[in-house]
């Protein structure tokens, strides 16, 4: 039960509901609601007005060119998880819809939901991290486009200004010797991670790490990319040994979250195994 | 034509409750709409302990739909909650249905507002104003009874609601002269029950009629007390328990929503519901568990056994719930010896009061703590002698001669065979071949691990004059009443109230095989004070086939000797020369004098030839009191493996061998056994309410608390034995929580076992990755 | 301000006026008064109120009502047809996937869509796939079991259906 009362608009266009949002400054956005609707379940969030993108078709799907893979705000987790194109290419992100909440959930909560609620403990986030992806953010004023890791600002914030929406999800798939994987520990409970770690690599023609990008999610208060890891395990030749020196410093930095599930103590210690499991089967598929 | 004689008892019969089930059709409380029905939403306490000061209602009662608003000083025609059982020298305090003069409890509720829409009632309980003054709080039942902790009821000056002694054989001498004793203190936390389906009331009034539905296991009692604190004639109130989603113990008390939500229809005289939201019933439906013993177990370095220690401490909650001293005392205390010749037994269990919400019975109630508490032990003392665990629990069973086996604790074990189901169940579990699979898991870096636990359940509650020597306040009686139509249809009521237990198919194969029908032929009925006997006990403790099944079939035999001796007058001859098959009444020798079964009930109704002094119709009501209690038993084996980087376990294998007595449906059994399996999972692995210092329940919703879904569970294979109970006509004993009893000891000593090479002896519940990590980076060190 | 919506119920077309507050599942027991969708938590997690939402389980707790505008939803009373069950719900009956009943609907319907998209599931793949429907009553052993004989007998059917042809 929703106890309070809202106003409640369904706009078809981008350009009418970034108008609606303009002119409603108590408004949330709602996509597939499966972050907003259970917050407004606990009265945790009251908003006077929902913009409900739901009926903007042009939001919704997954479409490639030159430039890479778009992936529209309004795609659901199992789109993603299903996608043969981001299996192939993008597995780590594919893998990290699939491993969202449950079958339901799947089948209504949206990536751009998703990324523009910034759950600490989300999933996408971390694979949204380690591929660069960018993000397009529409507002009155036009739109923008913005590196994923100047997305996340903190535990549910983001660059989003208030009149802004989150459209797409641009990525461009890393070339050949390419591999992702993305690792998690779940939350008994919840399903949220616990810790999530997506790594992506590229290797040389000669067999060692060219590019690797680590994105840590569930662990700290915003999901955040390992670069002390990063750098210990690029121009390596990427062997067990490397993989295990670079995982050991993937909590580097970081102020880990505590909870009943995981003390901050285990939190640091799941994200170095997380990561070397993430790194391991990167790499493998890399050299595939 | 010829009728096979058909037996249903024994067969897996499919459910008859299905049909309504699968197709949305069942209606469970809250479905339940009545005409000018308003909404209660109860006030709850945020503290832990505190006082109330004053309640302001007046902005409430402006708020849009109000239609009444009643604390808890307005509340006294409600009555107090009532306690089903009494220790020597209990300590029982007054239990409001709406605190008046202070919180025990977050979530103990102050007040009530009632409007004509939920959200309306949500909307102005937010508005009723309490002033409270927060007070110390204790949560942890050692501390409570500690000097100086925060007094829960203050007339009592002390926590300690009772204290529980028992004692029996030479325990000074056991330990005297043992070889080896081995001391643990063993934590069971405390569990939230779940049942799927939230509570829920519904109450209304009609002239001086009551009428209320309830999520209840017991409605007769819901009755009784609706009657007595309202000051309602019992014969007009109605108490339907209609499809009720689950219970697991959770349902079986009388509520302070169940004497609140009647108390306020009568007020308004308009019909009022209230329904739990998930968080709210996480706080206010009791919780279970929740006991630490420190135990000594004391033996020969054969293995033998030679005594047993225990001092438990065990959390009531802020007040006393229904029955919740008997899963601590009765239930726990008695039951301790298990499978095991125990010469000395010496036992306490002191329960205290703390500051978070009451407990009571949840799935096993103090069998699964009592059968975690031995088969630690055993597993500590077989680790202890370099026995292997198997071999010290054959050495120490009661043996297959002793029966009826009178144990330490007086109980009297009506049947058992132990070792062949322990022999079955090892071999599921390829016990033999165990070490290589150890060894080939070690080469994956995995930790693997096999437990096992033997246990005796004791259920069948109970014979009425053991309750009364044991103080509990009511007979463990059954009743059932039994109606052949005048076209041979049969109706039974029973005083059990199935809430899952798919009492209508098993309950109808009875009556079938006894009348030579067919299951489809009779319809069971229950939940309904109105048509049913005048008093029903209800399902708990496994006691439903072993007492409402026998008194089903005992008002079934009534039924059938009538319709006998009817067929001897009508076909002149001799009863004893009657032969009652498939449906027809014959003459001994002579098939072709034979009366149908439909046709002898005609004349019963017809009664126009009745033997002299026969009345006519054909009905009859029992109550059945058992003559003593049944104990099912088993032996369940697990196997898992540890992931030692993380401290995950996974369970690989799982076997069960169980012994319930004769089944009437082994597919019904099987589910049961699997249900309860899960919910032993549930504790040994992942489950706990865990409260911070001040009282907050912190693993406060579905999303914090970790109820096992299908991908944490594995199958299960099952096995069993069959040792009929001769307590009972049926030979039946009782199945609906052995699963849970004994599952929970078996996966922890799996988990103990694959740490063990580690050094590992011990664990508590739930063993949690992180728990099981910070044990293996310890034995590192 | 109420929002007029047009919703096809169990193939029953209609135009309703509702709150944007409305929760479909309120929508369809209280609204509708089809209370085989149930209620079991409130933060999204049991799965009891799980109805299909133009084919696709969702839950109908974290779905606003005017969302489902121009939607077909199917709730467990619109899933036998002409009175004979669907086979998901014969498995269920068949192999006792259920005891008190509570989250079967749920279950039933999250099936549904499972084994529309996955015909031929390991016991690991169902497992996984029912992971958002709790049941405190079957250990999921018989629900498993449920699951595997409606696709077995699924695909019995669908290779009978080519050798005819």
């Amino acid at each position: 039960m929703i106890a309070v009362p809202f106003d409640h608009h369904a706009p078809t266009t981008l350009a009418e509901a970034v108008a609606l949002l303009a002119r409603s400054p108590d408004a949330k956005v709602l996509a597939g609601g499966h972050s907003l609707i259970p917050l407004m379940k606990l009265g945790l969030a009251q908003p006077a007005t929902l913009i409900d993108l739901w009926r903007i078709a042009a939001l919704r799907g997954i479409t490639r060119d030159r430039g890479g893979v778009t992936i529209g705000a309004l795609t659901i987790h199992q789109a993603i998880a299903d996608d043969e194109g981001c299996r192939s290419a993008l597995g780590g992100l594919a893998e990290a819809a699939a491993a969202v909440g449950d079958l339901q959930v799947r089948a209504r909560g949206t990536i751009g939901g998703s990324l523009a609620h910034a759950d600490p403990a989300s999933d996408e986030q971390a694979a949204v991290l380690a591929f660069d992806a960018t993000l397009r953010l529409v507002g009155p004023q036009g739109e923008r486009l913005i590196p994923a890791r100047e997305f996340f600002r903190g535990p549910f914030d983001t660059a989003l200004t208030p009149s802004e929406i989150l459209a797409e999800v641009r990525l461009a798939p890393p070339g050949a010797r390419s591999g992702s994987a993305y690792e998690k520990f779940a939350h008994p409970a919840s399903g949220f991670a616990v810790v999530g770690v997506a790594a992506a690599v590229t290797l040389a023609e000669d067999g060692t790490v060219e590019r690797v990008a680590i994105g840590v999610t569930g662990a700290a208060e915003s999901p955040f990319r390992a670069a002390a890891a990063e750098k210990a395990l690029v121009d390596s030749k990427g062997d067990a040994a490397a993989i295990a020196a670079a995982a050991g410093k993937a909590a580097d930095g970081m102020t880990a979250l505590s909870d009943l599930v995981a003390s901050s103590e285990f939190r640091r210690h799941l994200v170095t195994v997380y990561a070397r499991r993430a790194l391991e089967r990167a790499l493998t598929a890399a050299r595939m | 034509m010829t009728v096979a004689t058909a037996t249903y008892v024994g067969t897996s019969v499919p459910r008859k409750e299905d049909r309504r089930l699968i197709t949305g059709t069942g209606t469970y409380t809250d479905d339940v709409v009545v005409t000018g029905m308003v909404h209660a939403q109860f006030v709850r306490s945020p503290h832990a302990h505190a006082r109330i000061i004053r309640i302001d209602t007046a902005a409430a009662k402006r708020a849009p739909g109000v239609v009444a608003v009643l604390t808890g000083a307005e509340a006294a025609g409600t009555g107090t909650l009532p306690l089903f059982v009494k220790v020597p020298g209990i300590k029982q305090s007054k239990h409001f249905p709406l605190a008046a003069d202070k919180a025990r409890y977050a979530g103990d509720a102050v007040a009530v507002v009632v409007a004509e829409s939920r959200a309306a009632a949500k909307a102005a309980a937010a508005l009723v104003d309490v002033a409270y003054e927060p007070l110390p709080a204790v949560v942890d039942a050692e501390q409570a009874l500690a000097e100086g902790a925060p007094v829960v009821h203050e007339e009592f000056g002390t926590n300690l609601a009772w204290t529980y002694p028992f004692k029996a054989g030479d325990i000074d001498k056991a330990f005297g002269e043992a070889d080896v004793v081995v001391r643990q203190r063993i934590v069971n936390q405390r569990l939230i029950p779940n049942a799927i389906e939230p509570r829920s009331v519904v109450a209304k009034v009609d002239g001086g009629d009551l009428t209320l539905w309830s999520t209840t296991q017991i409605p007769h009692f819901v009755q009784l007390f609706v009657a007595i604190n309202l000051g309602v004639p019992q014969n007009r109130v109605r108490v339907i328990a209609p499809e009720v989603g689950g219970g697991f113990g959770s349902k079986l008390n009388v509520y302070a929503e169940e004497l609140v939500v009647p108390f306020l229809a009568k007020m308004i005289g308009r019909p009022v519901k209230w329904t739990e939201e998930r968080r709210e019933g996480y706080l206010a439906t009791t919780h279970g568990r929740d006991m630490v013993h420190e135990a000594e177990i004391a033996a020969k370095r054969d293995g033998t056994v030679l005594g047993l220690r225990v001092r438990t401490v065990a959390n009531m909650g802020g007040y006393l719930q229904a029955f919740a001293p008997v899963s601590a005392t009765i239930l726990h205390v008695f039951i301790i010896p298990g499978a095991y010749r125990l010469p000395a037994f010496d036992c306490e269990v002191r329960g205290a009061y703390t500051n978070t919400t009451p407990i009571d019975a949840y799935r096993g109630a103090g069998r699964p703590e009592a059968a975690l508490l031995i088969e630690r032990m055993m597993d500590r003392l077989a680790d202890e002698i370099g026995m292997d665990p198997a071999e010290l629990r054959r050495r120490n069973f009661v043996p297959a001669d002793a029966f009826p086996y009178t144990t330490v604790s007086t109980l009297v074990y009506d049947s058992g065979n132990y070792e062949p189901a322990l022999d079955r169940a090892l071999e599921l579990a390829d016990y033999s071949g165990f070490a290589a699979r150890r060894d080939e898991a070690k080469r994956r870096g995995r930790l693997r691990g096999i437990g096992l636990a033997s246990y005796v359940e004791i259920c069948g509650l109970a014979p009425s004059k053991a309750n009364a020597a044991l103080g509990v306040g009511w007979g463990g009686y059954e009743s059932a009443r039994i109606r052949v139509n005048p076209l041979g249809t049969v109706q039974v009521w029973t005083g059990t109230s199935p809430h899952g237990q798919g009492h209508e198919t098993s309950w109808s194969q009875i009556v079938a095989d006894q009348l030579g029908l067919r299951p489809d032929d009779v319809q069971v009925l229950h939940g309904d004070t109105l048509e049913s006997p005048g008093m029903g006990v209800g399902t708990f403790g496994s006691r439903s086939l072993a007492v409402g099944g026998i008194a089903v079939h005992k008002a079934t035999q009534r039924v059938r000797e009538k319709v006998i001796q009817l067929a001897a007058h009508l076909l002149e001859a001799s009863v004893d020369d009657i032969v009652f098959e498939g449906g027809k009444l014959f003459v001994k020798g002579v098939p072709e004098r034979s009366k149908a079964f439909a046709e002898v009930v005609f004349q019963l109704y017809l009664a126009a030839n009745l033997p002299d002094g026969m009345e006519p119709g054909l009905e009859a009501i029992v109550y059945h009191d058992p003559e003593n209690f049944t104990y099912p038993f088993g032996t369940h084996v697990c196997e898992v493996e540890i992931d030692p980087e993380v401290g995950a376990v996974e369970i690989v294998r799982y076997s069960a061998v169980d012994d319930c007595g004769v089944q009437i449906n082994p597919m019904i059994v099987e589910g049961q056994l699997h249900g309860g399996i899960a919910q032993a999972i549930g504790q040994a692995l992942f489950e706990v309410a865990v409260y911070d210092a001040n009282g907050q329940l912190l693993s406060g919703s579905m999303m914090d608390y970790h109820v096992p879904t299908a991908a944490d569970v594995p199958t299960f294979d099952l096995g069993h034995t069959v040792t009929p109970s001769p307590v009972n006509p049926l030979g039946v004993k009782g199945i609906g929580e052995a699963g849970t009893i004994g599952a929970t000891p078996t996966v922890v000593n799996a988990v103990v076992d694959a740490l063990s090479p580690l050094g590992v002896k011990h664990l508590d519940m739930p063993l949690t990755a992180e728990r099981i990590w910070r044990a293996v980076q310890q034995a590192g060190r | 301000m109420e929002r007029r919506i047009s919703i096809a119920v169990n193939g029953d077309a209609q135009a309703l006026e509702v709150e944007p507050s409305l929760l479909l599942v309120e929508l369809l027991r209280e609204t509708l008064r089809l209370t085989g969708t149930h209620v079991g938590c409130d933060t999204s997690q049991c799965g009891s109120c799980t109805v299909l939402l133009d084919g696709r389980a969702v839950k109908s707790c974290t779905v606003l009502a005017v969302q489902a505008d121009g939607a077909q939803v199917t709730t467990i009373e619109g899933l036998a047809a002409d009175g004979q069950l669907h086979p998901v719900q014969r498995a269920f009956h068949e192999q006792h996937g259920l005891q008190c009943g509570f989250c079967t609907p749920g279950l039933i319907l999250t099936t549904v869509d499972f084994l529309a998209r996955e015909p031929d599931p390991s016991e690991k793949e169902i497992r996984r796939a029912i992971k958002g429907n709790l049941c405190r009553c079957t250990g999921y052993q018989n629900i498993v079991r449920a699951i595997d004989a409606a696709a077995t007998q699924a695909r019995g059917g669908a290779r009978q259906a080519e050798v005819r042809q």
